[in-house]
């Protein structure tokens, strides 16, 4: 499987986007896992690795500004290949929007999800080219 | 100027077409109080106002279409933020069948968040699909593909499956990338529903685009893990495409920090680390193009240091072959001594794989991971609790496990707690160094880990208390069960335990509670009470308490003493006489009658100290002979056998019949058969010890097999491992259990003469772990004595491990001292010990890896080697250099994580100057070096203008809400 979740929660605690790939998870469920390891995870410090331990799987996790980028993955999933699969994501947005904030994903939530799902399907890292994760959004920006 | 500036930007975000403003002012606002929520009350108000007010709306006639786009994005965020929204499900569904493509996405994109994949919806949404799959327009068909992988479930495959296979050959990259993506989604899902289709995967990794090859990675490496031997045949295109790779073939824009496709590389290596697993002539074809990675591969990058890691972990798992395993080990050192967390741990990791291999390696490391150990980081820890566990032998259990029991009780977390807990009992078992030990670290396990550990842990405690050393040696066995004992009675006193141990503690006291004479029978039976009385009990343990109680008053009355009843016993028996639970009734009847049975009867149904006997059970239930003949004097019917009862089946006929029928589980016709007669234990004694007996085998552990695949032993011990694997093995070696440790089961040596080793390391073991004390205690080094100690004790041993004089043993962790001590002076002493320890080890054949190379991997001088950690020496340039680059490359690797400027940031610093003076916020502004690839940073000013011009201002609890996430 590899990605179980990706995360974007804002050092408040506040989930900003969230994509699950294991299973469906009831609303509590995912409130309840999200608190959790939010928790976790903010609770770090930078010197600490970004790696933690949760159940039977980890959470590899960045911080950008104030925002906490937290990618859940199984146990056999390599953690400094996430750790840079984060920042490609980051980089992709930030080549859209330009110097992407937190707002700029606030506002354009779906255009974060079409770029997430371009670069994973079935919890596996399908695409890592930019151009290639961005040219169908463009063309969709285009075409609206 | 500031005005200018805002409107320079929405007039730039007016051409793109894609700005704030193209959003109403309900969705801004709404944006915007979520942002300044101060709390998660305060956000959940918003949202619940919110859902009020789009319930409304949403239902509203003929809501413009880009309107109801914006709804439905506000109900994602509803759910998002944890609050149910399912009104607007189906409006999300009719979404996806609107004509704009934007439209369609966002609806295909609230269905997959809003629906599990077995919602009533779905089947509305499967025609939507079917019918955009067969769209002209090539972004329509990737937005259904990409539904598809969430919401067609295993019913609906066949509806979209044949659509899907043509999409496998269409035109554009994008969708054929996507269609292999929801076949592999079909195989996640139903394997049989595609067995047929399995070939196109093949297929596609010829696929001319990269994207498509790279995407059809993923199903491979899930069929190739679930049946490695049909894919042999491809470990050659996989080299041939990883080569491709590595040398730039592919496009540019797959590059990613200069490193070619990095994510498609690392997913080559765990597909060929899956076929080489101990396939030889494999592990031959991948060798060339992992040495070129471990010369290519920078470690200077992170992504870098992420395909060295999985070249080792490939290194690993593969036939092992010298030259890359060192390789793999020099990384690994890279890794350890990085300053970064994140390498550390990978490097934990890694070594861990590789000790695997050569247990050698890790001697190299030990300050580094005793680091790693006592670091306050939860996570590096526990990595290396894990990989202590991995090298765990006889010689350093003792340091392992009370160190994992003390991080067992600081820790909250349940299920890690389970997991060391279960790894403790199981390294207690298999390399306990004396009983004593054993009960003692037993007893801190289930003190604080007892209600998580497996039952079977605590019959293997009782048995071992009731077995002891052996027969030969009844003294020590005693003295082992009083001191268990005397333990159990001091534990009593504490406030809170848990059920398991007090089943434990009960047994162990009504067994061996009164033999040594020390406490008399009504104390003890006075504590049995206390036991069902003061720790709010359940029903197993005030059975394993009245049981205990009956054995005393047994052996008491067997003795010829006189029991008296205790009234808070008279009591117990009256409470339990009178329990809702039969089993509680019946033991407490079997007490009252046993009392007052005379002493000889008693001492033939409760026997002394016979929970250890072997049990026969008479299945003729001849002595009931007597009582049967006389029933058919008396006019009783003779008793007809099962088999000739029915002329139907014989019993093994109704046993296949059964057999078959619990595999088919189809109806059966026939009348059942009567139940087979089980013979009913006379006594509850007895129960409890046929449990005993029947212990459960102790699992092999995962490493250990696989290293019996890696490299070649000797028959001999293979066999005895597996002998030593089945249970706890008391008889045949004395005071040392489980099987034989790692090293010395790989080492060539003999199983006799493993014994003696056995035998001998215990002692050296001791002696030696005091021996450090004393040396390290005066002799205050750079590196501090406390380490130093912990080092030897976990490693020490192991170097004199594979030297067989246990004298040398001891010198091992002095020799260390000194040259920590005194690294002036490291040149004259290390070839001094270099040379001893090389006339006094053997050649060290651990590996046989089928090429004569052994003598680089293994004669590794462990204090060569920790000379290079401490200060450098001519000997060991090597190791120098990687010191020093890792040192180099620290900054860097930190100024990727780090949030605030690290000190040597100027290059950027200078950059983004100006602009710290124009705005306060930035001071805390990422630096990421290398992705300055969006606008000026002035955009972001912009940007924060605007934000402010449409009403968004940051506030006091949120003054980072504007901060750009990237430089």
């Amino acid at each position: 499987m590899g990605i179980r979740f990706v995360l974007l929660v804002n050092k408040q605690g506040q989930t900003r986007l969230a994509q699950y790939y294991a299973e469906h998870l009831t609303l509590d469920e995912r409130r309840a896992l999200e608190g959790e390891i939010v928790r976790k995870c903010l609770a770090r410090t930078e010197q600490q690795c970004s790696f933690v331990e949760h159940r039977n799987y980890k959470i590899v996790y960045r911080r950008y500004a104030s925002l906490f980028f937290l990618v859940g993955v199984d146990n056999d999933e390599n953690e400094l290949a996430i750790l840079e699969f984060i920042h490609l994501f980051v980089e992709t947005m930030d080549r859209h929007f330009g110097n992407v904030c937190e707002l700029d994903i606030m506002f354009h939530l779906e255009k974060a999800h079409f770029m997430l799902e371009e670069m994973v399907m079935n919890g596996c890292i399908v695409e890592t080219s930019k151009s290639n994760i961005l040219t169908p959004i463009q063309l969709m920006d285009k075409a609206s | 100027m500031e005005q200018l500036k805002t409107i320079g930007r929405e007039l730039a975000m007016g051409s793109q077409g894609g700005g704030w403003t193209g959003q109403s002012k309900e969705f801004l606002d709404l944006v915007k109080s979520i942002g300044e929520a101060r709390s998660k009350a305060e956000e959940d108000r918003i949202i619940l106002r919110e859902i009020e007010s789009l319930r409304r709306r949403i239902a509203e006639p003929d809501v413009p279409r880009r309107r109801m786009k914006e709804y439905i994005i506000r109900l994602v965020y509803a759910e998002m933020l944890g609050h149910d929204a399912s009104f607007g499900y189906i409006h999300a569904v009719k979404m996806t069948h609107d004509d704009s493509l934007s439209l369609k996405r966002t609806g295909y994109l609230a269905v997959t968040l809003f629906l599990s994949d077995d919602h009533d919806l779905i089947i509305l949404i499967v025609n939507t699909i079917q019918k955009d799959l067969r769209s002209d327009n090539y972004l329509i068909v990737c937005a259904a593909l990409v539904a598809a992988c969430k919401l067609i479930n295993e019913e609906t495959i066949p509806a979209v499956l044949p659509q899907v296979v043509d999409l496998l050959a269409h035109p554009k990259e994008a969708v054929r990338k996507k269609a292999v993506m929801a076949l592999h989604r079909f195989y996640q899902r139903s394997p049989a529903s595609v067995s047929h289709l399995i070939s196109n995967f093949r297929k596609r990794l010829c696929d001319n685009d990269p994207g498509v090859m790279g995407a059809t990675l993923c199903p491979l490496f899930d069929l190739i893990t679930a049946d490695v031997n049909s894919y042999k045949d491809l470990v050659i295109s996989f080299v041939s495409i990883l080569k491709q790779v590595t040398e730039r073939r592919l496009p540019k824009v797959y590059d990613y920090h200069q490193m070619p496709a990095p994510f498609i590389q690392i997913k080559l290596l765990k597909i060929l680390a899956l076929l080489g697993s101990g396939d030889k002539q494999a592990s031959g074809h991948i060798y060339n193009v992992l040495g070129d990675l471990f010369r290519k591969c920078e470690s200077s990058s992170n992504i870098g240091n992420a395909v060295l890691y999985e070249c080792i972990c490939c290194v690993s798992s593969i036939h092992p072959n010298a030259k890359l395993l060192d390789a793999a080990a020099e990384s690994t050192s890279k890794f350890l001594k990085s300053d970064s967390h994140n390498l550390k741990y990978m490097g934990i990791d890694a070594l861990g794989r590789l000790i695997k291999i050569n247990p050698d390696i890790a001697e190299e490391h030990q300050l580094a991971v005793i680091d790693c150990l006592e670091d306050p980081d939860d996570t590096l820890k526990r990595k290396t609790f894990e990989l202590l566990y991995k090298m765990t032998k006889s010689t350093n259990v003792e340091v392992i496990v009370d160190r994992m029991i003390d991080y067992m009780i600081s820790i909250n977390d349940n299920h890690y707690k389970t997991e060391i807990a279960s790894r403790c009992v199981e390294l207690a078992e298999q390399f306990a160094p004396s009983n004593q030990w054993f009960i003692q670290t037993m007893n801190k396990v289930f003190a604080h880990a007892g209600d998580l550990v497996n039952v079977r842990v605590a019959h293997n405690l009782m048995r071992l208390i009731a077995e002891g050393f052996g027969e030969d040696d009844e003294g020590a066995d005693s003295q082992l069960r009083s001191s268990a004992v005397n333990s159990y009675l001091r534990i009593l006193g504490e406030p809170k335990l848990p059920s398991l141990f007090l089943q434990v503690i009960c047994w162990v006291l009504g067994e061996y509670g009164i033999s040594d004479g020390k406490y008399s029978a009504s104390y003890i039976i006075g504590k049995l009470c206390d036991v069902t009385e003061a720790h709010l009990c359940n029903d197993t343990v005030k059975a394993y308490a009245i049981s205990a109680i009956m054995k005393i008053c047994a052996f008491e009355i067997a003795a010829g003493r006189k029991v008296e009843m205790l009234p808070e016993c008279q009591s117990l028996i009256d409470e339990l006489s009178a329990s809702h639970s039969t089993d509680l009734q019946q033991r407490a009847y079997e007490l009252q009658a046993s009392l007052c049975l005379d002493s000889q009867t008693v001492e033939i149904v409760m026997p002394l100290d016979a929970s250890c006997e072997d049990i026969e059970v008479d299945r003729n239930l001849s002595f009931l002979n007597s009582f049967v003949q006389q029933s058919i004097e008396k006019g009783a019917r003779p008793y007809i056998p099962e088999s000739e009862r029915s002329s139907m089946f014989s019993v093994s006929n109704y046993k296949s019949h059964y057999q078959h029928e619990a595999s088919s589980h189809t109806l059966r016709f026939e009348a059942y058969e009567l139940p087979k007669p089980a013979p009913t234990p006379a006594t509850p004694q007895i129960s409890v010890s046929t449990r005993i007996t029947d212990l459960v085998p102790v699992p092999e552990m995962t490493y250990y097999t696989e290293n019996n695949q890696a490299s070649k032993l000797p028959p001999v011990s293979d066999a005895s491992s597996a002998d030593h694997g089945i249970k706890l093995h008391l008889d045949g070696v004395q005071k040392k259990w489980g099987r034989p440790t790692y090293s010395s089961s790989s080492s060539t040596s003999s199983s006799s003469e493993k014994k003696i080793n056995g035998v001998t390391h215990l002692d050296g073991v001791s002696l030696q772990s005091r021996g450090t004390s004393y040396d390290s205690k005066g002799q205050q080094s750079e590196v501090s004595a406390e380490k130093q100690k912990l080092a030897a004790s976990l490693f020490g041993a192991s170097a004199g491990k594979t030297e067989k004089k246990p004298t040398s043993t001891q010198r091992a962790p002095k020799a260390n001292t000194a040259t920590a001590e005194r690294p002036g002076v490291t040149g004259a002493v290390s070839p001094e010990i270099s040379k001893q320890k090389a006339a006094s080890s053997p050649s060290p054949d651990l590996l046989d890896l089928g090429e004569p190379i052994t003598a680089t991997t293994t004669t590794i001088d462990p204090f060569e080697q920790l000379e290079g950690l401490i200060g450098p020496t001519p000997g060991t340039s090597t190791l120098d250099n990687s010191v020093t680059t890792s040192e180099q490359k620290a900054p860097d690797l930190m100024a990727l994580y780090t949030d605030t400027p690290p000190s040597s940031s100027s290059s950027i610093g200078s950059a983004s100057g100006d602009i710290h003076s124009a705005d306060k916020n930035l001071q805390m502004a990422k630096n990421v070096p290398a992705i300055k690839k969006g606008p000026n940073p002035q955009d972001s000013l912009q940007k924060d203008a605007t934000a402010r011009h449409v009403g968004v201002t940051p506030t006091g609890n949120n003054p980072n809400l504007f901060r750009d996430l990237l430089g």
